[in-house]
């Protein structure tokens, strides 16, 4: 939406598509936490502290262009956000602003109360309605870009609503189609975070960078379900309290992993992470396979003072701190790696940009919490921006034999009827713990090789087998069925990448080679499907 | 997701489109305590029918403020609506053009084709 705001303020004549509604579906919505930006409203603080924050956690491999973009601009965003509505957290006349892991400055602004997510997404989607430049489509989910001569000329898309096939003429697209968190069985992702976005690039002939570096939350919530909550929303509870890791037999066992847990709460995420699957591999895990989060030892009158309106909300799902302890564990919560682009957000190919969590690389191995927004922010504007100027100097050269051959290929699915009863959701499902028990937190070359070669039978066999009926009206298994297609080529780069990468840094951890090796300081590009990675030297700036 | 549990809860899902007859539908589900509407009902798609229509997003966060249905004959969210065991009824928006099944027009008119 960002994105679409800056290129009609420079000009453009936009299209904004989107598979679910427009500004309701995707991470940005579900976003409770925080924004990063070096405002300095709370304390003293420069964008070149937030960059040397953010470059610290990307242990080495940041594309320092993307970094410094998100930490110079961030500011102006956040503002201008407060211009177009956002009504930030604020104290004594000032934006209020909280420190979080990895932050060295109070720079993380929010939206009462656990809020941030839907309140900029509903400042974004008023703003885009006021703009009469902006053609907003909800419901089309878009199958393939439209290239020629390495040029996006527009996409083809499928409207869910009547099942009729759309192509869509442009002179630039942008990719703003989120990450693929929801190729793992255990996410916090929404129904449209399948890696589509990285598909779609890849096909087009634009390159991926760093596939491997999926951010997996040490603590997500498993059990008992809780509904209307962020699952990710425990750790800042944990660090503000010291709520207790105990595995399934109510014993702490962080420690015993070379964490120092008790009492410090100083354990990394990723010895977090690891120490919570060890107990469960050993048996001891608790019966949703994860570890207990325990508050029980907080006097209840604390409890409140730091959940405040939260604990009521827990109470209407049945869950009461003060008497039980929940279960958490790891889940799929980011991708760092995305969409190879130049600081103009445009790819190798020709009018072809990314913005948000499908461009990869400014995180490096790790992303810090309350870049995410930012990212989305930052990139978004400057995707607008520069896909608008760059349309000026082009001539339109649409011809429609491009899009016959994505039409046939849609009108041979239709007109398929299945040899097998499988459906495109019922493998999606497989994909995930496939996913999440063979390219997970903690891979090893064995694990990786099995996933490799599984979504390969995949897309080699069965793909072209699963059953689409031929209704015509919100036809789910349509959409699943590309959603599927996509699904697969993206985590089919994660394991390839993953494969590839013989060490162990910053959220890809192999158990087969646990160390962090020198050698290994610099990022796999991916260019073509199946193809395997080239190695490139991180971008580095001054 | 429920695998483990006994318990069964059973939807009885209004299904239809504009140009059919609509007709009662139900499903059984695997219970677990906590579980909502939508779960049971995005487990019916995975391992009954992915035939059936439904609209959401988040999953779980009631944000997207996309799934909304009628529950034993109360408009709710389905993300935050609990399942029982037993039959609960699950219907399209009264007031909405329907689409199919519990898809109702929810789409703002600009934003449409």
């Amino acid at each position: 939406m960002y994105a679409a705001i800056a290129a009609a303020r420079h000009g453009a004549s936009v299209i904004l598509l989107d598979k679910s509604l427009i500004g309701r579906g995707g991470a940005t919505v579900m976003a409770q936490m925080t924004v990063a930006a070096a405002i300095g409203q709370q304390e003293p603080d420069d964008w070149t502290i937030h960059l040397a924050d953010t470059l610290q956690a990307g242990r080495g491999l940041c594309n320092e262009e993307l970094s410094a973009l998100l930490c110079r601009e961030g500011p102006k965003r956040i503002l201008e956000m407060e211009q177009w509505g956002t009504r930030w957290a604020r104290e004594n006349g000032h934006i209020k602003q909280e420190t979080a892991p990895g932050h060295s400055r109070r720079r993380c602004c929010y939206v009462d109360f656990l809020n941030t997510g839907p309140a900029v997404a509903a400042t974004l989607r008023r703003k885009v309605g006021e703009i009469s430049e902006i053609r907003r489509i909800s419901n089309v989910t878009i199958i393939e870009l439209v290239t020629k001569d390495d040029r996006a000329l527009g996409a083809v898309g499928v409207n869910l609503n009547d099942g009729e096939i759309v192509t869509f003429q442009a002179k630039a697209v942008i990719l703003a189609a989120g990450g693929l968190t929801k190729l793992y069985a255990r996410n916090s992702a929404s129904a449209n975070m399948g890696g589509e976005a990285y598909a779609l690039a890849l096909w087009a002939g634009a390159e991926l960078v760093d596939m491997e570096f999926v951010q997996f939350f040490p603590i997500g919530h498993l059990a008992p379900r809780l509904v209307g909550m962020d699952p990710i929303m425990w750790d800042p509870f944990r660090y503000k309290l010291g709520g207790k890791l105990l595995n399934g037999h109510f014993e702490e066992f962080v420690d015993r992993y070379g964490g120092t847990d008790f009492g410090q709460y100083t354990a990394t995420r990723d010895v977090a992470s690891y120490s919570i699957l060890k107990e469960v591999e050993a048996g001891c895990g608790t019966p949703h396979g994860g570890a207990y989060l325990d508050f029980r030892h907080i006097p209840e009158i604390q409890l409140r003072t730091a959940f405040g309106p939260v604990i009521d909300r827990l109470l209407l799902n049945g869950i009461d701190l003060a008497k039980t302890p929940v279960e958490v564990g790891p889940m799929a919560h980011y991708h760092m790696g995305g969409v190879r682009v130049n600081s103009d957000m445009e790819t190798a190919v020709n009018g072809l940009y990314a913005a948000g969590e499908a461009v990869g690389g400014a995180h490096g191995a790790n992303r810090l919490s309350g870049n995410a927004i930012t990212e989305a922010f930052v990139f978004g504007e400057r995707a607008g921006t520069h896909a608008a100027d760059n349309i000026k100097k082009t001539k339109v050269n649409w011809q429609s034999k491009l899009v016959e051959a994505a039409v046939e290929r849609l009108k041979a699915l239709r007109a398929r009827r299945s040899k097998r009863d499988v459906t495109a959701a019922a493998l999606q499902a497989e994909l995930q713990n496939l996913m999440w028990e063979k390219a997970g937190p903690f891979r090893t070359g064995e694990k990786l090789a099995a996933a490799l070669a599984r979504i390969q039978q995949i897309q080699k066999d069965e793909l072209s087998n699963v059953s689409v009926t031929d209704e015509t009206s919100y036809n789910l298994d349509l959409q699943e069925w590309f959603e599927l297609r996509a699904m697969l080529t993206t985590a089919a780069a994660v394991v390839r990448s993953a494969l590839a990468r013989n060490e162990s840094r910053g959220a890809h951890q192999r158990e087969d080679f646990p160390d962090t090796d020198p050698g290994f300081l610099k990022n796999q590009v991916l260019k073509r499907e199946g193809d395997v990675a080239r190695w490139t030297a991180p971008l580095k700036i001054g | 997701m429920a695998e483990q549990g006994l318990r069964k809860a059973t939807l009885r899902i209004r299904r239809g489109s504009p140009n059919r007859e609509s007709r009662y539908q139900n499903f059984e589900v695997p219970y677990e305590e906590g579980m909502s509407v939508l779960d049971a009902l995005r487990w019916i798609r995975v391992h009954l029918d992915s035939t059936l229509a439904i609209r959401y997003s988040c999953i779980n966060a009631n944000a997207c403020k996309t799934c909304m249905a009628v529950v034993n004959g109360e408009v709710e969210y389905t993300c935050i609506a609990k399942l029982t065991p037993g039959v609960m009824t699950v219907e399209p928006l009264p007031k909405r053009p329907l689409i199919r099944d519990l898809v109702t027009d929810t789409v703002p008119v600009e934003e449409k084709l």
